[in-house]
This record gives C-alpha cells, structure tokens and sequence, in this order.
C-alpha cells in the first residue's frame, strides 16, 4: 500500500458480492471525482446487506458507510466523508463497532476485509507468515501433532478430523506426494471459501505450504470452480507474488525447502466437490467417484499419498501453528472445536459471514445476526449444509451447532451455510428439487444415486399428484433408504436427506390440494 | 472470443494450446479450457489432436468434454447468461425470475437468442447467497436481480455490442 500522508485511503472491496452490487463503478467514480485519493480493494468485510460498504482510514480507526452506490458519491464527499463525518445517511460508524462484526469470534477469517489481498506487506504486518515460519523450525510430526491438538475437523461437510488425515499421508512411504485444496465448494449458501480466497489468499497458501511441510510434499493443487472467476484472478496474482518473493517455490522462506503451488479450474459439475471425484478430474478424466478404500490419503493423485483438505481447514492451519493448538481448541464445544465460519443465505435481512465457536445456536444466527427474512414474512424453515442438507423447522432452531448436536436431529452442520426460507416455500417442491439436482449432477456411476434419484423425482410428482398416495410414500421411503446405503459417496447418500426431512417436519406440503398445485408451477419452470 | 474461419488456423490454435499445456501434470482439462477461452467452443477437429499427443482415445477425450457442463462443442451467443437455480436463489423467486428471463429472451436452457447476441445456461451457485437471486453475465457477477435490473443488464450488452460493431 501506498500511503501518502496528505492522500486519504478508501477501502472499496474487490469481493464478488461487492462487485455484483457496483463497487466497481462506486470505486471509478470516486477516482473520477477525487483523483488523489488513495484507493485500496480489499476484500469483504462479510456484512453483505450493507455492500457495497466502504470504509475510510480516521485517527479514531476505519469508519464504514454502506451501502454505497455510484449516486452516493458526490454527496459523501460533500459530507466530508473523507474525514469520518457521521451526518451522512449512510454512515454506519467505526466498522469493528458494527455489533454483527464486533460480536463474531474471527480467527481464520481474521484479515478477511481488512487488508488488501494481495498485498504481501499487508498479509506480514497483520500477522501472516508467523506461522509458516514457526513450522520450518519443526519436525513434521511435531507440526501433525499440533493440527491434532487444536482439535480441527475438516470444514468441508464431512469433519473428519484434520490431524489424523495428514498423520496417514505422513505415514504413507513415497518419495511424491500432494497437497490438494478442495476448492470446489458448490453448495448453494455457501460462500466462505470464496471469500477467503477473495479477501486473504495468502492465508491459504501459507496453510498449504505448512501441509506439504507437515508430510513432505512440494506440490499443491487448487481445485477450483470455475464458477468462481474473481477469485481465480485473485489466487493467481497472490501465487504470482508469493513466487516473486520466495514464499513459494523451491526455496521457501530461504529454508531450502521446496514447495509448488498452481490452481487448476473446474468446469461446473458438483460432483468434483467429492474428493475422489476431485482427484480423477484433476488428473484429467471424468469426475468419476472412486471407491473407498483405498483412501486418498494413501492412493491419491497420481496413485500418490495425498491430502485432500477444503479451504477452510487449510486457512484454520497457519493461525493454529502461529498462536498454538491450545488457543484454538479453547473455542468450541464437545468434540467441535475452534470455530466455523457460519454462512448467512437466502431470505434473510442481513446476510452474510459470521465467524463464531461452535456451540452457538441457529436462533442466534438467524435472529440475532440474520435479522429475520428479507421478505419480511415469516420464517419457515432453513436449509442447512447444502443441497444435500436437511430442511429444519422452527423447534430445532436451539439446536446448539456443534457436529454431534446436529447429527442427533438427523441434521449435519457440513460448511456451516445456512439458507433461509419464508413461509411461501412448499417443502414438496423443494424435495423434488433435491432429487431433480441428484439427476443432474450424479457422476453416474453407480445405480442408486443415478436412476434412484429419477425415480425419486418421479415418486414425488405422483405422491404430489396423489396417485396411489400410501403406496408411494412408502415407496419414496425405501428409495431414500437404498440411496443411503447403496450409494458409493455422498452425492447419492445424502440426497435424501432434504427429502425425508422435508417429509417429516412438513408433511402438509405434501397433501394433494397443494402438491398438485405446486408440482404443476415446478415443471413450468423446469429447465430444459 | 474469435470465430476461425480456416481449418489450418484452427489446427494451428489447438496445437499451440497443447504444446503450451502437455508438460502439466493432468493437462487435459488446461487444455480443454484453453481451447474454449480461446475459440469459444472446443471443436470436434480439436478431439483426435489431443487425444493422440496426450495418448488417449478419441472417445476419452470427448467422454471428458460431454461430462463436464461448462465445456461445450459449438459455439455460443456473443454473451452467456447463467442465472442460478440453486435453493438460495430459489428462496429468494429465481423459479419465478428464470421462467421471465426465458420469455423475454424467448429461449431456454442451452439456447441462444435468435441475433445470436445471447445464451442462457442454468448454474448452481455462484457463490453469491447473501444476495440472491444472482446471474453471471459472461465473468461479471450480479446480485439481488430482479426483471428491472435484468432489463438494464441487457440493455448495457447490446449497447456495448452495438458499439464494438461499428
């Protein structure tokens, strides 16, 4: 950053939701009216309803105003903007004062909208590299035991723990093996891999570096989805730099060490979420599941001893080996620990990131935090961990998010994205959808999840129409349950798990007069 | 995105392509991606090229070319427009918003309007779930989309169009 002292700085995020909101055209036309301000695109701070929010550097601290369109601009600068000043309507006070900011617990996403991405002088003076540099000073299994310690689970959906996976890479004898980032996040009302790698790339790359440190690889992938273009470019230019600067390559840190690191682009299917999946697409094939055993850990990309860690797992690992396992593992609750970054979606007033321990329940979330629907309806239910989540109703809202409490209720926490629905929802339609999706994204492998999820579809429209009502619904009941257990991953095993939960908590949804209704209006909008 | 208008051009394209990308470890989605950034469409001429410098069968390389939903084999509109189906978005009227959109563009799915200006495509997810509904036009994002906004994205397209044509 180029701070010149008389040139005030403005912070206008780079995020994708800034930028589908305008902040380009707020940060150009900013430029266009005040040439010598500086300007910095740093990534969101998460408060996503207040975006394009845009903060400027006070003596007291960065003060935001949000949200901020193009038409706002000539009357924040006459407002004196630039100076903090707290009578324009868009004011909204010292950014880390926001309770919805001040009242999370951010630990990995810590830099995440305060610095610029892909400044390297930005990621050092807000604490990066201290832990890549603590972990070159250790034994590999020194640095395993520590992931152990902190207690982290993967935070891709599935929370096996982290330490125990790399400890079988560790183990597994082999003069090559990869680091591999599963950045393949599909899951509708998820957005905090995308963030942070939008917002603190470097972060992610320090923690796979630190990964290939702990098991002795030197060359990581990034799997990402092509549906992510902004951070694509923004992953790009932070490797760029940290190759410029000797962070990565085949001297990292002057250590001697070697690590390489390259993003490779998905191309829109789901099912490359799944890590064997991921893997076969990776080397260049179909995303075809593979069975288990044996596990990637052992035979992974290329046949070679692999781990195969989501974003965030990976970006929990520098602050873990910065600040000690024992610091992390004091977040959380039960055998959850540290924290999860909660994902705020659908129809809700105030959505966005919310960084907390575990233990909190989804009522906080989405009353405290999510401010209720944006709507202004009723809220009926929320869909959680993804398409393949289950669809709870109000009594389960207290529910305390932590892994075992939600497995108890026939729910997961996966990624901690939560997507809100209004009373207008019908939970038929939604049922249908989560086999509809099954059709479409399946790898097709094997047979419950390729034909058990067209016939699924085909099962809900006749219980919805009312043909053979009880016969069907047994029917749809059987069918989940060999999806559950003939399925060879979770595409197909966890499909039902929308549907039954949409069977049990709503079954209203599914009585004739109204599924019919809304069977019909689903398959006018179907797709092609 | 330019249309080749010769065989020879097009051969030369690809095998660039390839020999830029045949030293990566698992090239072939590099350059499957590389050939429809840089074509707009991965042509059938393309299939036995890199199936023999990659020593893979013609009918892997297709089998990986029709597996994955972004790789497509003709070309498309000027312009893609994915709009999101995903239970966020849905949440928030994209059921109602896509059904619009497709009557107003008068196509569906997978089709391109009749100027050849735009194609529409289903996505699930951009990632974009604290705004829904959300569209990608072409690499930009936008969220909270109603017909109103649509209407102006589009109208700023066929401008830009219009202007890059004369």
């Amino acid at each position: 950053m180029n701070h010149s002292s008389n040139s005030p700085t403005v912070y206008i995020p780079r995020d994708t939701t800034a930028l589908s909101l305008g902040a380009d055209k707020v940060a150009s036309q900013l430029h266009s009216q005040q040439p010598d301000i500086n300007i910095v695109r740093n990534g969101s701070r998460g408060l996503f309803w207040l975006e394009p929010m845009i903060e400027v550097t006070t003596p007291l601290g960065r003060v935001a105003y949000g949200p901020v369109q193009p038409e706002d601009v000539a009357s924040l600068l006459a407002n004196d903007f630039l100076q903090g000043d707290s009578s324009h309507p868009l004011y909204l006070g010292l950014t880390e004062e926001i309770p919805y900011l001040a009242q999370q617990q951010r630990v990995t996403f810590a830099r995440v909208g305060i610095t610029n991405p892909v400044s390297l002088a930005d990621y050092r003076a807000y604490g990066g590299l201290v832990g890549l540099q603590k972990a070159l000073t250790l034994t590999p299994q020194t640095i395993v035991d520590e992931v152990k310690t902190s207690g982290l689970r993967g935070r891709g959906g599935a929370a096996f723990p982290t330490g125990i996976k790399w400890q079988t890479v560790l183990n597994a004898p082999s003069n090559k093996k990869y680091i591999v980032c599963n950045a393949d996040e599909g899951d509708s009302g998820t957005f905090a891999d995308r963030m942070l790698m939008e917002g603190d790339p470097y972060c992610l790359i320090e923690g796979m570096i630190i990964a290939g440190l702990a098991v002795g690889a030197d060359q990581g992938y990034i799997y990402l989805r092509e549906e992510y273009p902004v951070a694509h470019q923004i992953l790009n230019e932070a490797i760029a730099t940290a190759e410029s600067e000797n962070i990565l390559g085949d001297n990292v840190l002057g250590s001697g060490k070697a690590f390489n690191l390259q993003v490779r682009l998905g191309a829109g299917a789901y099912i490359c979420g799944e890590e064997t999946s991921l893997l076969e697409s990776l080397e260049g094939k179909r995303g075809m599941v593979r069975a288990k055993p044996p596990l990637p850990a052992i035979v992974g990309l290329f046949g070679q001893p692999t781990i195969v860690n989501n974003v965030i797992s990976l970006a929990s690992v520098p602050d873990i080996m910065a600040n000690g396992a024992e610091q992390y593992q004091e977040f959380g609750t039960g055998r959850s620990r540290g924290t999860l970054p909660f994902q705020l979606a659908g129809n809700i007033k105030q959505g966005g990131l919310v960084e907390l321990a575990f233990g909190a329940t989804l009522k906080t979330l989405l009353e405290d935090f999510g401010g209720g629907t944006r709507s202004g309806k009723p809220m009926r239910t929320v869909q959680i961990g993804g398409p393949l989540g289950a669809y709870l109703p109000e009594h389960l809202w207290d529910t305390p998010l932590d892994y075992e409490a939600f497995l108890a209720i026939g729910a997961g926490v996966g990624h901690g994205g939560i997507v809100a629905f209004d009373n207008s929802v019908n939970l038929s339609q939604q049922a249908r959808f989560s086999m509809e999706f099954c059709t479409i994204e399946s790898c097709g492998k094997c047979t419950p999840c390729r034909i058990g999820s067209t016939r699924g579809v085909e099962v809900i429209d006749r219980i919805t129409n009312n043909e053979q009502r009880e016969e069907n619904l047994e029917l749809l009941e059987e069918l989940c349950d060999t999806m559950v257990h003939g399925s060879l991953c979770a595409m197909g095993g966890m499909t039902p798990i929308p549907v039954t939960s949409a069977l049990k908590h709503f079954p209203e949804d599914f009585s004739p007069a109204e599924g019919a209704n809304s069977s019909s209006q689903q398959q006018g909008a179907e797709h092609a | 995105m330019t249309q080749t208008s010769n065989g020879s051009e097009l051969a030369a394209t690809i095998n660039s392509i390839i020999a830029e990308h045949k030293t990566l470890e698992g090239p072939l989605l590099p350059i499957l991606h590389a050939s429809q950034q840089a074509l707009g469409y991965i042509p059938s001429e393309a299939v036995p090229m890199i199936a023999e410098q990659l020593q893979l069968t013609k009918a892997e390389v297709h089998g990986v070319i029709s597996f994955y939903h972004f790789f497509r084999s003709s070309p498309a509109g000027n312009n893609t427009i994915q709009i999101c189906r995903a239970e966020s978005c849905q949440s928030m009227g994209s059921r109602e918003l896509e059904a619009e959109i497709k009557q107003r563009l008068k196509v569906d799915y997978h089709q391109t309007t009749a100027d050849g200006e735009i194609t529409l495509e289903p996505v699930y997810c951009l990632g974009n779930c604290a705004c829904s509904p959300a569209i990608r036009v072409n690499d930009d994002i936008h969220g909270r989309v109603d017909m109103n906004k649509f209407e102006n994205i589009v109208d700023e397209l066929l401008t830009v169009a219009v202007e890059l044509k004369l």
